[in-house]
């Protein structure tokens, strides 16, 4: 079938999107959430090739320095350049929330639209276990699931990831139970449009704002609850430098060296803020009424 | 009221059911055999079954998962791996400091957020509302082992105020409690500060104005309690963030509580307590949601329960 398009006198002058965009742009936090988001993404994505020092690289000669010029954050115990393990940090720390919340987002988003689309038992089911799963604090279920699992970065995105599933499980199911009452639900399902097809094409995209503001805003807890498990010890182990791992390895230093504290501190304090503040701008620009 | 109370708790019985299926799952899904960790590593494997059958691990699983069940209602967890005590004795020992420290930090949230979010609410759009907006958009986006490390290093080994860790007296209790609570005081204080701006803008606050009521009454009697309604729900929402993040909190802080035992029991898979505790915070949890929908219909005639 082809893509139906209205006349462009139907047309609204200005479309939503473009009427949310203006409404984010309005906004200084959200911007500034947005840029600092940007900036975290880009050191993401560069990594090793601006580092001024190899992050492994050590220094005997120079262990414990304060911020200087030659080593803007200081070193480490081993001499190491903290501000290059910072950038090659990012990696571990933004990924793992980033990766975690996909996942999430990912099964959560199937499974609430199977709830909606198949309904009876499978969806009440479906619910009273997303009921159960809100039973636990989060950072538990994401303790008793690396118990399981044993520490490491990709026990971390799953337990991280597990316990925002139900959530987006939940988002996702609401609007696309109003969908399926649609008539053009049942013109799909009337052409012949097969299950998978009406779930994904025609009952997900409904869903997709509270999707996409439960995503940004998620991500940010998602990062602090990954550092939050390094610092445990339960996580991504030293000597990667993720920045909650270096965090805890610095506490031994705090009272000759804080900055083996205060900067991945920082780092991770900063990079959620960016990502707090862009989820904060995308939810007033996409729907108004979410607000609080 | 009596019975929607019932309700509820006939309600809690499903979500009981499956936290207990998810704890048994627990055991059940731990790599390594329970029994031969008890009997030793020198144990034969006649040791080893003598073990399961006293643990009662040669059974059919169904039938393990009653006795669990049985033994959970009774407090009956087995012993700890790591000291030999009965987990019942070393979860009840490290109860009364997790209590100590959250209840004093839901306190300290409550008054601090709700009273700036009152502040920035009635001087909206000032500085000191900008400042506190700041200060709450700061305070969720610190990590709380980093806030506490922070604290550390200014009021502990700078100038030497409060004691770095351990439990003792109030000064032990200072920093720990003000690390726990600064993140939901925060997202109180917003909470707080929208939802008493929506009822000052509400109708009956213009009438109640119009008719010379003072502005003292307006604020206390006719919004005050409208716009806490929806913050209790909030603080009890926080309460069960609370114990998550005190597993953070008392490990900085070396704080004995039960979050503190959560990390040594997974360093020494002491199993037991680590399956008691696993139970014990999810009933919290659920024991705070409820009495958090009860207090709802204290607060708000309007909200009733059938």
């Amino acid at each position: 079938m082809r893509e139906a398009t209205l006349p462009a006198a139907v047309r609204p002058a200005v479309s939503t999107s473009h009427r949310s965009w203006a409404r984010f742009l309005r906004r200084r936090t959200a911007v500034a959430g947005g840029i600092i988001t940007a900036v975290f993404l880009s050191v993401m994505v560069l990594g090793i090739w601006i580092t001024p020092y190899p992050p492994g690289a050590t220094d005997y000669n120079a262990t414990l320095q304060p911020p200087s010029a030659a080593h803007p954050a200081g070193t480490d115990d081993f001499g190491r350049d903290i501000l290059s393990r910072l950038i090659v940090g990012t990696r571990y720390s933004l990924g793992m929330g980033l990766g975690a919340v996909t996942l999430g987002a990912a099964i959560g988003a199937a499974w609430g639209v199977g709830c909606a689309f198949y309904g009876g038992a499978f969806d009440n089911i479906s619910m009273r276990i997303a009921d159960i799963l809100f039973a636990f604090p989060g950072i538990l279920l994401a303790i008793a699931i690396i118990a399981i699992l044993g520490p490491g970065l990709t026990n971390v995105v799953l337990a991280v990831g597990f316990f925002s599933v139900p959530t987006f499980a939940r988002l996702t199911r609401g609007p696309a139970l109003a969908a399926m009452a649609q008539e053009y639900v049942q013109a799909a399902r009337a052409i012949g449009a097969g299950s998978t097809r009406i779930m994904f094409r025609h009952l997900l995209p409904t869903s997709l704002p509270p999707i996409i503001v439960y995503f940004t805003l998620r991500i940010g807890t998602a990062i602090l609850t990954a550092a939050a498990l390094s610092f445990l010890g339960l996580g991504v182990q030293p000597p990667t430098p993720e920045w909650g791992a270096m965090l805890a390895s610095g506490r031994l230093f705090i009272n000759v060296s804080p900055q083996l504290v205060v900067a991945p501190g920082v780092a991770i304090s900063l990079a959620v803020l960016g990502f707090n503040l862009l989820g904060d701008g995308i939810r007033d620009a996409l729907d108004p009424r979410l607000r609080t | 009221m009596i019975k929607y109370l019932g309700r509820r708790l006939w309600q809690m019985i499903p979500i009981l059911f499956g936290v207990s299926l998810g704890a048994f799952a627990f055991i059940h899904a731990i790599p390594g055999d329970p029994a031969r960790l008890l009997a030793g590593p020198d144990a034969t494997i006649e040791d080893v079954r003598a073990v399961q059958s006293r643990l009662g691990l040669d059974r059919p699983l169904i039938i393990q998962y009653v006795y669990f069940v049985r033994n959970a209602f009774v407090g009956d967890f087995g012993r700890s791996y790591r000291s030999g005590a009965p987990v019942r004795e070393v979860v009840a020992t490290h109860f009364l400091p997790t209590a100590e420290l959250s209840v004093t930090a839901v306190g300290l949230a409550v008054v601090v957020g709700m009273g700036v979010g009152i502040l920035q609410a009635i001087r909206r759009n000032t500085v000191p509302d900008y400042i506190s907006t700041v200060l709450s958009v700061t305070g969720v986006s610190t990590p709380s082992f980093f806030l506490g490390l922070l604290l550390i290093y200014v009021f502990s080994v700078d100038v030497r105020w409060f004691p770095t860790g351990g439990m003792g007296g109030v000064r032990h209790l200072v920093l720990p409690a003000i690390t726990l609570a600064a993140a939901s005081a925060a997202v109180i204080a917003r909470f707080t500060r929208s939802s008493l701006l929506e009822v000052l803008g509400e109708d009956f606050v213009r009438t109640a104005r119009a008719k010379g009521v003072s502005k003292r009454r307006v604020l206390v009697r006719h919004s005050l309690r409208n716009a806490l309604i929806p913050v209790v729900t909030l603080v009890g929402l926080e309460f069960g963030f609370l114990l998550g993040g005190a597993i953070v909190v008392e490990t900085v802080f070396s704080w004995p509580g039960l979050g503190w035992l959560l990390i040594q029991s997974i360093g020494f898979r002491d199993y037991p307590v680590l399956t008691a505790e696993i139970l014990l915070f999810s009933l919290q949890f659920l024991a705070i949601n409820l009495i958090v929908d009860i207090l709802y219909t204290a607060l708000d005639p309007r909200v009733v329960y059938a």
